[in-house]
């Protein structure tokens, strides 16, 4: 063997090094690709951040909405009960008003939900819209609890029922407990599923795949850095999500097993990813590859949950939904992630990520082609 | 001295089309070989069984000694590729893209710039591979396919669209690549470049290898007729025929339409004589045959698609 042969032969002989420099060199080449692409990086980024601080913006507030009422006059009533602090008054927003044309108009429009007055012997008058039926009981109710408090404590009597409220745990969610999640979701789930087809479709097109099926390097290497890629991508949207909605403003709050969305977003990008796989496997072009993507992820999304909450869904929208891998990513992210959730909560959903990724990459893998030719 | 390729009687059919139907060749190591053939032809799947992207379903094939097919991780390390389209990873840089193909074959990035460097492109190394000009693109694919040093290179059609001055400069990369003793195999459509390039040819069509031999050699068996062309004016047709009568020079095809007067013949000594008597050698050209004529000849001239 000649020098030169020996030289041409070296690489092959040396497996070990060869196989790391071709996953760094394709994983690189991945990330490049990723981060050199405006379209890509809008859609996997920015949009699903800008739809975050949108709806959390839009939804900021309308599970802490106060009852606001028009004080006009003096009203003994209220003002007796104003000093307490926690007292029946707590819910109430009371604007003080001298003219009782002024706030009365308010109510019409809606702006106030009720206005209160004080006629003669200690009649108390409350005129209220009965626009929003919710807020019309609510003020009722209220101002009827504070005529029947005062009444009592003007009697003197010893209250024969008491009542005796303490807080549980806080189980009502609050928008950004599941914008979070929802938005993460669909964000992992473009960045994957993209990621996925249009290597696929773009090297398949631009005969890379078939160029590298020349190289002596194993598929395995080129699933291996398509699969690191994904997941670092996927990562940093967990990450700039959770930053932004722990901002002041958003006020999310990670309870203790938080970290736990960490694997789950792994699990869920493998299964994003084979999606991805079936539809770069399918399409001839990345506008086809991109029509396929929507409809999935776009479904997906909203039967998922992925914007607005499903509790109210009819339930045969939910069992279509659990079809779709998006909300085995969704709920127990939004239990680990805010509502004290753990390992018993992510678990399955893992699971059942996983299972997905097995049975949608045996089916890609049937429709696989190194050529469109 | 031993083969590089021999394919024994490949066959490969799509659908009702016979691609390829009976091929056998060799070609030595250290040979320059040209695969040559109107467009459908069957060169491109013939030079894909012989890569081993393809399966043919019939047939032996043997490069360096191996199997192509199935994929052969032992053969592929000494084989170079360039495909048609440039195969580039998107949004890269020349630098970033052969460094990338060289890590799959365990190079580091120093052998791949002096590639680079050897192509020519150093200086738009770090240009995009999309915003790169047809010539720059072709000669960064050629550099890819050769980055990892391999023993027989595979081409393409690698001068298609390029302009004059790069498709020179880019054979003069080709010869050296193959005075390194490098086996090349070439298909084109440019019958100048395989007359000037390859030691031998073999010219397809419909599936066959039609003839195969070095190209002067192909060029001398076909029918040398050579046409002789000078500025009109100096000689009229009737004149020149009567000289040529005269002097028992056979010729044909004598013709003037306006600015050039213009003859065949087998016998261009009598004829290139009696127009320098005339003193009617303005303008003179004086063309043999080429491997073009071979080609029409041997696959026709009907249009292809």
């Amino acid at each position: 063997m000649t020098a030169t042969d020996q030289a041409r032969t070296s690489p092959a002989v040396d497996g070990g090094r060869e196989k790391a420099n071709a996953f760094v060199g394709l994983s690189r080449v991945m990330l490049l690709g990723f981060v050199r692409d405006k379209g890509t990086l809008f859609f996997t980024l920015a949009l699903p951040l800008m739809f975050l601080v949108l709806f959390g913006v839009l939804y900021k507030g309308g599970g802490t909405s106060h009852v606001k009422v028009a004080e006009v006059g003096q009203v003994k009533l209220l003002d007796q009960l104003k000093d307490q602090k926690d007292g029946p008054l707590s819910v109430l927003e009371i604007t003080t008003f001298t003219d009782e044309n002024a706030a009365l108009a308010k109510v019409k429009k809606g702006e106030l939900d009720g206005l209160v007055s004080e006629g003669p012997d200690g009649k108390v008058v409350l005129r209220f819209s009965q626009a929003d039926q919710v807020k019309a009981g609510t003020v009722q109710g209220i101002v009827n609890s504070l005529v029947q408090t005062a009444n009592q404590l003007s009697s003197h009597a010893t209250p024969a029922y008491t009542l005796d409220a303490s807080k549980v745990e806080d189980d009502s969610t609050k928008p950004i407990q599941y914008l979070t999640p929802g938005l993460l979701a669909y964000a992992v789930s473009m960045g994957a599923v993209y990621g996925a087809s249009f290597t696929l479709v773009t090297w398949r097109k631009k005969r890379v795949l078939r160029r590298l099926r020349l190289a002596p390097i194993s598929a395995g290497t080129i699933v291996a850095a398509r699969v690191v890629v994904s997941v670092i991508v996927a990562l940093a949207q967990t990450a700039l999500f959770l930053a932004v909605a722990q901002l002041d403003f958003f006020g999310l709050k990670l309870t203790g097993n938080w970290w736990l969305v960490i694997p789950l977003v792994i699990c869920a990008t493998l299964a994003f990813m084979s999606i991805g796989l079936l539809t770069g496997s399918l399409a001839k072009s990345e506008e086809s590859a991109n029509g396929m993507n929507q409809l999935i992820i776009l479904p997906m999304s909203f039967l998922g949950g992925a914007f607005i909450p499903l509790d109210f869904a009819p339930s045969w929208l939910q069992d279509v939904s659990r079809a779709l891998p998006l909300r085995y990513l969704i709920n127990p992210a939004k239990s680990v992630l805010s509502q004290g959730g753990g390992i018993a909560d992510a678990l399955p959903g893992m699971g059942i990520l996983l299972g997905f990724t097995v049975v949608l990459s045996a089916i890609a893998w049937r429709f696989f082609n190194w050529d469109d030719a | 001295m031993t083969e590089a390729i021999t394919a024994d009687g490949i066959r490969k059919r799509y659908g009702d089309v016979q691609a390829v139907d009976g091929v056998s060749l060799s070609v030595s190591t250290g040979e320059f070989y040209g695969l040559l053939g109107p467009n459908g032809a069957g060169k491109t799947t013939t030079l894909e069984i012989l890569e081993g992207i393809r399966e043919a379903d019939e047939g032996r094939v043997e490069l360096l000694g191996m199997s192509p097919w199935p994929r052969n991780a032992k053969l592929l390390p000494r084989i170079g590729v360039q495909f048609q389209a440039s195969a580039f990873f998107n949004k890269l840089s020349a630098r970033e893209t052969i460094r990338t193909f060289a890590s799959f074959y365990g190079i580091g990035p120093k052998a791949a710039d002096a590639m680079l460097e050897r192509v020519g492109l150093t200086e738009s190394a770090g240009v995009l591979t999309d915003k790169m000009s047809g010539g720059q693109a072709q000669r960064l694919s050629i550099a890819c396919a050769l980055v990892h040093d391999p023993e027989l290179v595979f081409l393409d059609e690698p001068t298609t669209g390029l302009d004059p001055q790069a498709r020179r400069n880019l054979w003069d990369l080709l010869r050296d690549i193959n005075a390194e003793g490098r086996t090349v195999v070439l298909t084109t459509h440019y019958l100048d470049e395989a007359e000037i390039l390859c030691d031998r040819v073999s010219v397809m069509d419909h599936g066959k290898v039609l003839k195969t031999g070095a190209p002067a050699a192909l060029v001398r068996e076909i029918d040398d007729t050579v046409r002789i062309r000078v500025e009109s004016g100096m000689l009229t047709v009737d004149r020149a025929r009567d000289l040529l009568t005269a002097a028992g020079a056979a010729f044909s095809n004598l013709e003037d339409d306006g600015t050039t007067l213009a003859l065949s013949t087998h016998a261009p000594g009598p004829v290139l004589s009696m127009l320098a008597e005339e003193n009617a050698l303005r303008g003179l050209e004086v063309r043999g045959a080429t491997l073009e004529d071979v080609f029409l000849q041997l696959t026709g001239r009907e249009y292809r698609a």
